[in-house]
């Protein structure tokens, strides 16, 4: 196939990755969307096997099954609750083929200049993809600790190393060549920078990291673009980029803080927040039930705790038992609950939740005033009221779900122990708050047994 | 010249995706993560030409790690976005089988 005919099969595959993004925008549409997009992909992959530069397939083959296999039982193994160090890992994946794909590129003859600067690219974004994925692979597996890790000369050292990496970068591309020491040092120096960016980043922020890592493996694709030349690769790395962007933005609005600030400053060890003193009301499972017989309308807000515990199943068997006495049952979300953008949402569609009773923060607000029941399950910071109240709180102005302000509200909870941020939280001092202290799963379903 | 038709690329590419998903709503969010993050998978068509273009050994066995890691990528992304997403189910009227 000669270049150009191969190029319109890249202008139809990039037509599909269109069409499936734009279809993976609502749940009806959105399986159709991602097998659009795998089409896209398999046409993109299919015409590149017709390039006259492609000569021998032993390597592509042996190499094509191995990932594939890898791929596959990946992604058919993981456990649902699992699905952020998955992502990450991915992004990873994704994020070393365009360092590998750059490095290659250097082989290429005929370079010009604004290649090697776009090969440099391509290995840098590639590389610090790659580390700082792993990294937070890590900590999301809790193979290393998951907090921010902040050191005193952080700031300083990281400062150092985009300085080398640009000096390195500079030096390179003045006398580009494969066997260059600059080009390992770039490659050393990239890896490096992405372990040192995501060792500040703690728990809770998390999601923010994942998207960005997202958006970066997207922009490494788009950078590999340049330096082969290839408008597919341009195409569908900027867009991903800009997903990831979007997604970024989206979490930072959720937490109130800025991306800078979510980067650079480990959480919140600044402010002190205003103790909180109070009578804590505990319940036990057979008032809960009683209460919740009564209950007209009842909300769950899940948070991460739901998925250590691995309640979600009971909280939908709950659920279902309210519906057929009558309730109105919903599960309110918050965009930063869990691990990473969405995550509660996936988890409660694994145990049957209709996804038109998940509700989003902006939608629940307004009238959960009218609200007769708020489950909270192993959510704490996104229902602190502090955020709303208290200027020394370190979540302060952070957008919450106002659980509050519904008639009653259960929390279920460990102990009393503070969320991530180390926050207090009023919540649990409320006049209308009923703490079910215990392991989520079995609370519930204790409450399931009595309400039968 | 090319770079900067590149270029133009480029710039449409990323306001066509800021387009595309601003308005996905929250509940996708993990799907569209890990569906977009299949579509950078994209960056295989390179690893391919580098792969299989006989440019010397180094240049070879770069090309086939790019395209093991890039395969991963794409059907291990591709695989998951379905298995999430055939979870999301619209709310069933008494019937158990799935409706479209």
């Amino acid at each position: 196939m000669s270049i150009e005919l191969i190029n319109v099969w890249y202008i139809v595959a990039a037509a599909l990755f269109v069409f499936g993004l734009k279809q993976l925008g609502s749940p009806a549409t959105a399986v159709r969307g991602n097998l659009l997009s795998s089409v896209g992909m398999l046409l993109a992959v299919a015409a590149t096997l017709f390039n006259a530069e492609v000569l021998t397939f032993e390597w592509i083959i042996g190499a094509a099954i191995l990932g594939a296999i890898i791929g596959f039982v990946a992604a058919e193994k993981v456990a649902m609750t699992s699905m952020p160090e998955m992502v990450a890992l991915f992004n990873g994946s994704g994020g070393i083929a365009s360092l590998f794909v750059g490095w290659a590129a250097l082989y290429n003859l005929d370079n010009s200049t604004f290649t090697y600067i776009t090969i440099v690219l391509s290995i840098v974004i590639g590389g610090l993809t790659f580390t700082g994925s792993i990294l937070a692979w890590g900590k999301l597996s809790e193979v290393m600790p998951s907090r921010a890790i902040v050191f005193g000369a952080q700031r300083f050292v990281n400062a150092l190393l985009l300085v080398a990496l640009l000096v390195c970068s500079v030096l390179f591309c003045l006398d580009p060549s494969s066997t260059s020491p600059y080009l390992y040092a770039i490659v050393g120096l990239a890896c490096l920078f992405g372990v040192m960016a995501v060792l500040p980043i703690g728990g809770a922020d998390m999601p923010v990291v994942i998207s960005l890592l997202n958006s970066y493996s997207g922009l490494a694709a788009c950078a590999a673009g340049f330096a082969i030349h290839n408008n597919i690769l341009i195409v569908a790395g900027a867009m991903v980029g800009a997903a990831g962007i979007i997604l970024t933005n989206i979490m930072c609005k959720a937490m109130n803080r800025s991306l800078t600030n979510v980067l650079f400053s480990g959480f919140g060890a600044a402010k002190q927040a205003s103790k909180v003193e109070g009578e804590v009301k505990p319940i036990n499972s057979e008032d809960a039930s009683l209460i919740l017989e009564a209950a007209q309308s009842v909300t769950f807000v899940p948070g991460y705790g739901m998925a250590v515990a691995q309640a979600q199943h009971v909280v939908r068997e709950l659920g279902e038992l309210l519906e057929q006495n009558g309730a109105e049952v919903t599960y309110a979300i918050h965009p930063v609950a869990g691990r990473m953008p969405g995550h509660m949402n996936v988890l409660l569609a694994e145990s049957n939740v209709p996804y038109d009773q998940l509700v989003e923060m902006d939608d629940i607000n307004p009238r959960i005033d009218n609200i007769d029941v708020a489950v909270v399950i192993g959510a704490n910071d996104v229902v602190n009221p502090a955020a709303r109240t208290d200027e020394n709180s370190p979540i302060y102005g952070m957008p919450i779900i106002n659980v509050d302000h519904a008639r009653t509200v259960f929390v279920l909870k460990r102990s009393m122990a503070s969320g991530f941020s180390g926050a207090d939280n009023p919540l649990f001092f409320g006049e209308n708050t009923r703490m079910l202290f215990g392991d989520a799963k079995a609370s519930l379903s204790e409450v399931i047994s009595h309400f039968k | 010249m090319e770079a900067v038709l590149l270029g133009m690329v480029l710039m449409l590419s990323i306001f066509l995706g800021f387009e595309l998903i601003a308005k996905v709503p929250a509940t996708l969010h993990t799907p569209l993560m890990s569906g977009a993050n299949a579509i950078s998978g994209i960056t295989i068509v390179g690893a391919l030409i580098s792969a299989g273009a006989q440019l010397g050994t180094v240049s070879t066995v770069l090309g086939a790690l790019a395209v093991m890691f890039a395969t991963i990528n794409v059907v291990g992304g591709y695989l998951v976005t379905n298995r999430m997403l055939s979870m999301f189910k619209k709310k069933e009227t008494g019937n158990t089988g799935d409706r479209t």
